[in-house]
């Protein structure tokens, strides 16, 4: 069975969750293609071969320079009407979410979002998703094709496979679109959240809006920073920046909870990181009983001492 | 203009969620209920963009009887009406959700329809997008910041690394974000008059459909629990330096994260 991956790309640069779901596609389907859509990214998109893309289908168009949800689910669906795949698998970043969700709509297919394992029962996907904020994993049937997944960023583990893939190019039929990019503001160079291997993130011991340190560990560590609800609400850090059950779900390698005490809505957004350190004055706090290490103290002496000793030690 | 609120009754996010004895459900006896959070976010940007603007805020919601609760304080917050939709005995996944959203409100006067980007039980991100889809809208998801002006919108939404501008035509489908405003306190005064406003419940063949035309497509097998992660280690030490010397040291040498 063919499995189609819909790449995403920023710049040609793609996102490591691309990589990831063509490994996961491998444990899935004989055959797996890759589609790219962008502007100018037919020579990024050959790079796709290394992690076992039998065949790269290029869809390149002016118009499709700035994703937007209306053209890339109408290019997208028109190739996946060719290609006829079983399953269509996304990065589930706040982009990939977006359209595989107007896809599956558009399809009539059935769709799981943000999952944590994809595989093949027979003939029929099955995936597993956390509900309630990571409080419950789900384990679902999609039934019928394609079957439309997105796989959550930093759970699956990308390993090369080199194939020949070859790159195609392939017409895009942009269609009706009424959706226009008029600006971006990107930050280059900033990790985020769910991508990022390391988290350290700031809650309500942070005390103020001064995150300077928290950043420079994150710094010496190349982390994205954090935060929980209580720093978002008080203004603190934006609202992009809070992992939890109303905020990201992460899982990083290792997550650093600076000064939060780890209420409920918190841990669900961070336990499934591999490796959690707590630093709380308050040794009573829950963060510590799901911390493979705590350290009890004031994080405005413990968090500046661990960055030095980080910059010591690498 | 009118404004339609895309709106569902979750349990609150504090809730321990248990599963039932089916194994394929929770338990919900004595769960608190609430409106989903990125919901009230949807209704009380619905109420600016009105107060704004002019029009009427409708709340359209897919649910059990219950539900109506949720809808009724949407309604003490501002909201002029409400239409529940309640499917019964019939499962329905997101797409099945989207399909009976859609059907609702195909009929309606409609500029604009605001929701939530997911709701924080299911934590499926499908629904707005999907009802967009089906009503041939534009839509977008993740909106910190909106502006209406010459039958356009303009709006901010947040992506990896940053932020994007984009702009549609009216009629189109936004989905909330956290940031794009603070939703307000239902008032003693605004609970009374909730209890007057009109509230419409449908069925599925009110609106035209069956259980067969929005049958799930995705079926839940099992639920499960997460491995309770085996934590609660504590650094000791005489001072600071020592416990943060012993964290990195575990953190490469044990944990090999670093």
């Amino acid at each position: 069975m063919t499995v189609l991956v819909i790449a995403e790309q920023v710049d040609g640069v793609f996102r490591k969750v691309t990589f990831e779901a063509l490994t996961a596609a491998r444990t899935l389907g004989s055959e797996v293609h890759a589609l790219v859509l962008g502007s100018g990214i037919e020579a990024a998109a050959a790079e796709l071969g290394a992690y076992g893309a039998a065949k790269i289908l290029v869809a390149d168009d002016d118009a499709l320079a700035d994703y937007t949800v209306d053209a890339y689910t109408n290019v997208a669906a028109d190739i996946i009407g060719q290609v006829n795949p079983a399953a269509v698998i996304i990065g589930a970043t706040t982009q990939g979410k977006e359209f595989s969700a107007r896809l599956s709509a558009r399809l009539d297919a059935p769709m799981a979002s943000d999952c944590i394992a994809v595989k093949l029962e027979g003939d029929q996907v099955v995936a597993s998703r956390s509900m309630y904020g990571g409080k419950i994993i789900a384990d679902v049937v999609l039934t019928g094709t394609p079957a439309v997944v997105s796989l959550r960023p930093n759970t699956f583990t990308a390993e090369q496979a080199p194939s020949d893939g070859a790159v195609e190019k392939v017409a895009a039929k942009i269609g009706d679109a009424r959706t226009r990019v008029k600006g971006k503001q990107l930050e280059s160079g900033k990790i985020d959240l769910t991508e990022a291997e390391i988290v350290v993130s700031g809650g309500r011991g942070m005390g103020g809006e001064d995150f300077s340190s928290i950043e420079a560990l994150a710094d010496a560590l190349g982390a994205a920073v954090g935060a929980s609800r209580s720093a978002v609400d008080e203004g603190w850090r934006p609202a992009s920046d809070q992992v939890g059950q109303t905020g990201k779900t992460v899982s990083p390698n290792l997550y650093i909870a600076c000064g939060i005490s780890g209420a409920i809505q918190h841990l669900a957004g961070m336990s499934s990181s591999k490796v959690i350190v707590a630093i709380n004055k308050d040794p009573e706090a829950p963060i510590f009983s799901k911390a493979d290490y705590g350290i009890v103290g004031d994080l405005f002496e413990v968090v500046p001492a661990v960055t030095e000793e980080i910059k010591k030690n690498l | 203009m009118e404004i339609l609120v895309l709106l569902k009754q979750v349990p609150a996010t504090e809730s321990m969620i248990a599963i039932a004895g089916d194994g394929v459900s929770i338990k919900t006896d004595g769960l608190k209920y609430v409106i989903n959070p990125y919901d009230e976010i949807a209704v009380e940007e619905a109420l600016k963009i009105r107060e704004d603007q002019g029009g009427a805020v409708t709340v359209v919601t897919v649910g059990p009887a219950k539900a109506t609760e949720a809808m009724r304080t949407a309604m003490a917050m501002g909201a002029d009406k409400g239409i529940l939709i309640d499917p019964g005995d019939t499962v329905c996944d997101g797409l099945s959700v989207a399909k009976i959203l859609a059907a609702a409100v195909k009929e309606m006067p409609c500029d604009l329809i605001v929701a939530g980007h997911r709701a924080v039980d299911d934590d499926n991100f499908q629904v707005g997008p999907a009802v967009a889809e089906l009503l041939g809208l534009p839509n977008i998801s993740m909106v910190v910041k909106e502006e209406i002006s010459d039958g356009k919108i303009s709006w901010t939404c947040t992506v990896e690394g940053g932020t994007t501008e984009v702009e549609a035509p009216l009629p189109a489908l936004i989905s909330t974000q956290r940031g794009l405003n603070e939703p307000r306190y239902a008032s003693l005064p605004g609970i009374m008059k909730a209890k007057k406003k009109p509230l419409e419940t449908k069925s599925l063949a009110d609106i035209g459909l069956d259980a067969d035309s929005v049958a799930a497509k995705v079926v839940v097998k099992g639920l499960r629990v997460p491995a309770e992660r085996q934590g609660g280690r504590l650094i000791e030490g005489d001072s600071v330096q020592t416990k943060v010397a012993e964290l990195v040291k575990l953190l490469k040498e044990e944990a090999k994260v670093i």
